[in-house]
């Protein structure tokens, strides 16, 4: 960006403190928590930004108490059902959408988008009805099944995105050079597809992994409540004591394999792969 | 290696569109063949008909003697280049050309040695390791043309193959496919629009028009016998110029002016039953300037005073042009080569000539000039059918 216009250096320096300040502006109240996370009971409340005196006791307050070591394997198992599900679906669907002409396809088009668009609080009501009635509250499937309808609308939009780049008559040539349907698949449409379904993944894993209204309202117990769930209802050690350290330790430990999956796979979005198979 | 057979292949597509119909086509073993015509009339259909892309939905295709309609492409044993070349983008060249190999399970050694010759041949070996989204459009047609050469197959089919890239990179591409194919003497089938191509290319030529075989021979045939209007007006470059034209007393009279007909082509037209309206054909290079033809020549001919509306000179020839007044030759062959050309606007009035003339002539733009044309060389077709009445074939 830097680069447009003549890259004075006196219009570089005027570019980066305003990168720097929008940097600044949306990673405060991360620090904030990080540095929440960080403190001693006592001075929780001093209003400093960076810790007087640091400790580890609040990770560690964490860790020991079953609460949220349930709500993280909940959450951890939970996200990877619902983005398995999700994707494994969302790809044939996809596939379908790119590849084939069939009836009512602008109408699976037209309701994924609409499922998509769904305000989710208004489906709170009906969908905790429903799952009383039918056994599934506060249970893992209840959590993923409103996970997969939201996550799988997300699947099929990339997914046919990504599918649509696929330059097809790869696969003719592939069978042109002795390959079957399954080795044309396998070892040339699936390496190209590969890096679609894999930021598909990740993208409906976050959705997952973020949420809080279906969390909120679907559980009761520890049975199967997420962590973004968990939190709310973390008290101290004692009942007058101050959640807040503990609070904050669990919101950077969940915060982290979304910062793992930005930094590592952000250059997996390779849109630029399928480059080069004509003429470019 | 074998020969190919064509026997009475029609495709009708799930929609009702008819792409090729009932078309016969013996292909020797180890012949160059082409397929051209106009956008549309059915050449990718015919040729993916032969590689397995596309059901036969009747007729039978015979590879070496045995039906292959049913077999699946990998079956045949033939080798395709796509228009788009269709290199696997994860693969570097190496790969790429070794993939037909290793799925043939080729032992690691001799894939080895067949991709480096295939390299040596088409002059890729400096380029083995790169991907193709590195490479140029020139080199990535000959990694296109290096995977179907590795693996020895049958015949190879392709599709347009040098349409994507310069006009001079494609005319040295040709010679060099032409070699190519002359080097290893595999039976290729070759799909082009580009008239120049497949007159240079092929050892016959194949022409189609609304997935209906027009007429097959060498290109010097088809140039000098075409079958009809459709082939006269495609074969050839600048094409044949058509004028309407009546036939009485062994006279013809065309807006050119009045000739008598030769007595050849008096007896090609002998028992064919000749209309008494025709369409009369002369290619560009049968006009000359009567001022440069001696007597006896120019009484072979017929000669006319017409106005030079532009002349190219191209150093060995002079391209003259001129519009003759009065009626255009119509027939919907003429109409769809015109649409094909991309002609949208028709004159007027009158039609325009293209006329190719030796560099010696006199003419100049805007000028009158004295020309002449080869009464022997003129071709008659029936304007309502389109065959060409002077036709000896
Ligand atoms: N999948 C299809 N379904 C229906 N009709 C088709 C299909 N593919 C081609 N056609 C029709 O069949 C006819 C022949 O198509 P084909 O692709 O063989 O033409 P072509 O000669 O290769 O033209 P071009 O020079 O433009 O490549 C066309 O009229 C086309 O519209
Ligand atoms: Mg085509």
């Amino acid at each position: 960006m830097t680069m447009i216009g003549t890259a004075t250096p006196r219009r570089k320096v005027q570019w980066s403190l305003l990168d720097l300040a929008v940097v600044i502006y949306a990673l405060v109240p991360v620090l904030w928590i990080v540095s929440l996370s960080f403190k001693t009971k006592e001075t929780l409340n001093d209003g400093n930004f960076i810790p007087r005196s640091w400790t580890l006791q609040s990770y560690i307050d964490i860790f020991q108490t079953t609460e949220f070591l349930r709500a993280l394997v909940n959450s951890i198992g939970i996200a990877l059902i619902s983005t398995l599900i999700a994707v494994v679906i969302g790809t044939m669907a996809a596939y379908a959408v790119a590849r084939l002409e069939f009836p009512g396809k602008r109408l699976l088009i037209g309701v994924s988008l609409l499922v998509a668009m769904f305000p989710q609080v208004s489906l709170v009501s009906p969908l905790f009805e429903i799952e009383r009635a039918l056994g599934l509250f506060d249970t893992w499937p209840g959590l993923i099944l409103p996970y997969v309808t939201f996550g799988l609308p997300l699947a099929i939009y990339t997914l046919s995105a990504f599918f649509k780049e696929i330059p097809w008559e790869l696969e003719k040539a592939a069978k042109m050079d002795g390959a079957t349907p399954a080795q044309a698949f396998r070892r040339v449409i699936a390496p190209l597809a590969a890096p679609g379904v894999f930021t598909t993944a990740i993208l409906v894993f976050i959705l997952t992994w973020n949420d809080f209204l279906f969390a909120i309202s679907l559980t009761s117990t520890e049975a199967s409540r997420t962590v973004p769930a968990a939190l709310s209802f973390f008290t101290g050690a004692s009942q007058f004591e101050d959640p807040t350290g503990t609070i904050s330790a669990a919101a950077v430990v969940i915060t982290i394999p979304i910062i793992v999956f930005v930094l590592f796979f952000q250059r997996r979005i390779v849109a630029g792969l399928t480059s080069g198979a004509v003429k470019g | 290696m074998a020969e190919i057979v064509l026997d009475k292949v029609t495709k009708r597509y799930p929609d009702g569109a008819l792409a090729a119909s009932e078309v016969d086509i013996d292909i020797a073993d180890g012949e160059f063949i082409i397929l051209v015509g106009p956008s549309g009339c059915g050449k990718s259909t015919t040729l993916n008909m032969i590689a397995g892309l596309e059901d036969i939905s009747s007729g039978e295709l015979r590879i070496g003697g045995a039906r292959m309609n049913e077999k699946a492409p990998k079956d045949r044993d033939i080798a395709m280049v796509f228009q788009s070349y269709a290199l696997y983008p994860h693969m570097s060249v190496r790969e790429n050309m070794a993939f037909p190999l290793r799925l043939a399970k080729v032992d690691d050694r001799e894939v080895r040695e067949k991709v480096d010759e295939a390299a040596t041949i088409l002059d890729l070996t400096n380029h083995l390791d790169r991907k193709p989204s590195n490479l140029s459009g020139g080199q990535r047609q000959r990694v296109a043309m290096g995977r179907a050469i590795v693996r020895s197959p049958k015949a190879f089919l392709m599709d347009e193959p040098l349409s994507n890239l310069d006009a001079k990179l494609r005319v040295q591409m040709r010679t060099s496919v032409s070699k190519l194919q002359k080097q290893l003497g595999t039976t290729t089938v070759y799909v082009t629009h580009d008239q120049t191509e497949a007159m240079t290319l092929g050892d016959r030529v194949v022409v189609l028009r609304g997935g209906y075989v027009q007429q097959v021979g060498s290109p010097q045939f088809l140039y000098e016998q075409p079958a009809n209007l459709f082939v006269a007006g495609f074969i050839g470059s600048p094409s044949m110029n058509f004028f309407p034209a009546s036939l009485a007393d062994n006279r013809l009279n065309t807006p050119l002016g009045e000739v008598e007909l030769t007595d050849r082509v008096r007896r090609l037209l002998e028992g064919k039953d000749a209309p008494r309206e025709v369409i009369a054909g002369v290619r560009p290079e049968h006009f000359e300037d009567a001022g440069l033809l001696d007597e006896p020549t120019r009484s072979g001919g017929a000669t006319f005073r017409a106005k030079v509306d532009v002349l190219e000179s191209m150093g060995s020839d002079k391209y003259a042009y001129f519009t003759v007044e009065g009626e255009q030759a119509v027939s919907s062959e003429l109409e769809e080569l015109a649409a094909d050309a991309g002609a949208t606007e028709v004159p007027e009035t009158g039609s325009q000539v293209v006329t190719r003339l030796s560099a010696a002539s006199t003419a100049t733009e805007g000028g009158t000039t004295e020309l002449w044309f080869d009464r022997d060389k003129v071709e008659l077709f029936d304007p309502s059918s389109g065959v060409n009445l002077t036709y000896s074939g």
